[in-house]
């Protein structure tokens, strides 16, 4: 079961994460007729499942959160491109069991992690590949299954089988993190688990804020079989307000949205299919094997998704 | 049901210390394909129904009792729901007391039976029957949540107890 499947900045290398305990990092090789080939596998580092892999902004550290309770960090050693080697440079360690998400702030200088024990952890990144925790983030009641950073500030959103979404933001101060919003069914929000989260990459020119300028919106999807779309103010801190929520088309839990650079949301999920949202409104479908558990759209090329299934496939779809 | 029994446990210590036991069914003549296919451990070819499905958990052992899961009517041919065209099965299955706190070990052991029986062709949703536990809707999440599910088949001691209900005696 490939568990993930993340781009890294230049989407020249894509990384998957497996239940085979290993996460491999693909090329597009010359050699091999511009096929997509395995040039590293990270392996040996975690005892269990790894569920989810994230690139730091710079695209040379790549972290891997598992099931055995520990995030590693990877680099390459050399001068990088796609034939380095691969090692694993810090394991961190915190949290009490699976962990289930991580994903780095847009300066690469915080990577968040959450999991099984409800926390949100915030860790520091200090010279020479040490991590400290700057904050344990506690409010969600259950399982926390996925974090996300706004793509511009340093705001985490995260979302759990508590079928609530939260957003954590810095204090004024800038030694404390606390949590701003909590968004429910009451909100607007979600009935079930929300599976996923993904910003929408530029601000909309057809979504105003306050003051008449762009707003950016959020995208999330929910084991409830709906997708959420959030307006998010981003002049008070990030602040999420119900835009829109649609069915996801199919009565299986919708597993991960991711928002594309082109505007549309793809939706991944039990039902096999991978659909693609231009919100509100469906826009198309394609069969992808088995349970769909992550839609990746490519960093630079705006109709290119990578997908990864139950059925052990990672597949690259060309929209 | 033909006939029921009742045992009696002396331990005390039983979530349900005095189950009702009840007989096991004859296999049907005309599913002598399933006992077969049981017995050779070969996927059948035609149409999977609920009689199929049932035969392939109904000898499931009970996580505290040395009954199945047929015998103290936790699972039965009426609560099991086959969508064929959607490749989709739903399990409802009947814990002893609704307070049972055994209810996601069964449900598990379940999901695990049809994993490997059904070797992935059908999607499956194993729910308590509505009504009979207190908790419903949280073992329903629970043991619907393909990342928990995953996670506790991972752990070796819910596994060891999960296949420990699953060596119960093949009796057809």
């Amino acid at each position: 079961r490939v568990w993930h499947c993340a781009w890294d900045p230049t989407g020249k290398t894509l990384a998957t994460c497996s239940s085979d305990k290993t996460c491999r990092i693909w090329a597009k090789s010359a050699a091999a007729g511009n096929t997509w080939v395995t040039v590293a596998e990270l392996e040996g580092v975690h005892s269990r499942t790894v569920r989810q892999a994230a690139w730091s902004p710079c695209g040379r550290l790549l972290a891997t959160a598992s099931f055995d309770a520990s995030t590693a960090v990877w680099a390459q050693s050399g001068s990088g491109g796609t034939t380095g080697e691969w090692e694993c440079v810090a394991v961190v360690e915190g949290h009490e069991n699976e962990v289930k998400s991580c994903a780095w702030s847009p300066s690469g200088s915080l990577l968040a992690t959450c999991g099984r024990d409800k926390s949100v952890w915030i860790w520091e990144v200090q010279p020479g590949h040490d991590f400290e925790c700057v904050a344990v983030l506690n409010g969600h009641t259950q399982d926390v299954k996925q974090v996300a950073w706004h793509p511009a500030e340093d705001a985490l959103v995260s979302v759990s089988y508590d079928d609530s979404i939260k957003v954590w933001t810095e204090d004024p101060g800038g030694d404390d993190w606390s949590c701003a919003q909590t968004l429910t069914k009451e909100e607007g929000g979600h009935a079930s688990t929300v599976w996923c989260a993904s910003f929408e990459p530029e601000p909309s020119r057809h979504v105003r804020g306050p003051g008449g300028t762009d707003s950016r919106r959020l995208a999330t999807c929910s084991d409830d079989r709906t997708i959420a779309i959030w307006r998010v103010d981003d002049s008070r801190g990030l602040r999420l307000e119900i835009d829109a929520k649609f069915p996801c088309g199919h009565d299986r839990p919708a597993l991960s949205v991711s928002w594309g650079k082109c505007g549309l949301i793809a939706e991944g999920g039990g039902d096999d299919s991978v659909r693609l949202f231009a919100p509100p409104r469906d826009a198309g479908r394609g069969g992808a094997g088995d349970e769909v558990n992550c839609v990746a759209w490519h960093p630079t090329d705006p109709r290119c998704l990578a997908t990864a299934s139950d059925d052990g496939t990672v597949r690259i779809w060309s929209v | 049901m033909t006939s029921t029994v009742v045992a009696s446990c002396s331990r005390s210590c039983f979530i349900n210390a005095d189950p009702i036991v009840h007989v096991r069914r004859e296999l049907p003549k005309s599913k002598r394909r399933i006992r077969l296919a049981l017995e050779t451990n070969e996927l059948l070819s035609d149409p999977v129904d609920a009689i199929e499905v049932f035969y392939h958990i109904k000898n499931i052992n009970d996580p505290e009792h040395p009954y199945s899961l047929e015998q103290l009517d936790i699972v039965s041919v009426e609560n099991i729901r086959v969508h064929s065209e959607a490749q989709f099965i739903q399990v409802y299955f009947t814990p002893t007391v609704p307070h049972c706190s055994m209810a996601t070990l069964i449900g598990l052991a379940i999901r695990r039976k049809l994993q490997e029986s059904l070797a992935g062709r059908f999607k499956t949703e194993v729910l308590v029957f509505p009504g009979s536990h207190s908790s419903e809707s949280a073992v329903n999440k629970q043991l619907n949540d393909k990342e928990r599910v995953a996670a506790a088949l991972e752990n070796t001691n819910l596994l060891e107890k999960v296949n420990l209900c699953l060596r119960g005696n093949l009796v057809l």
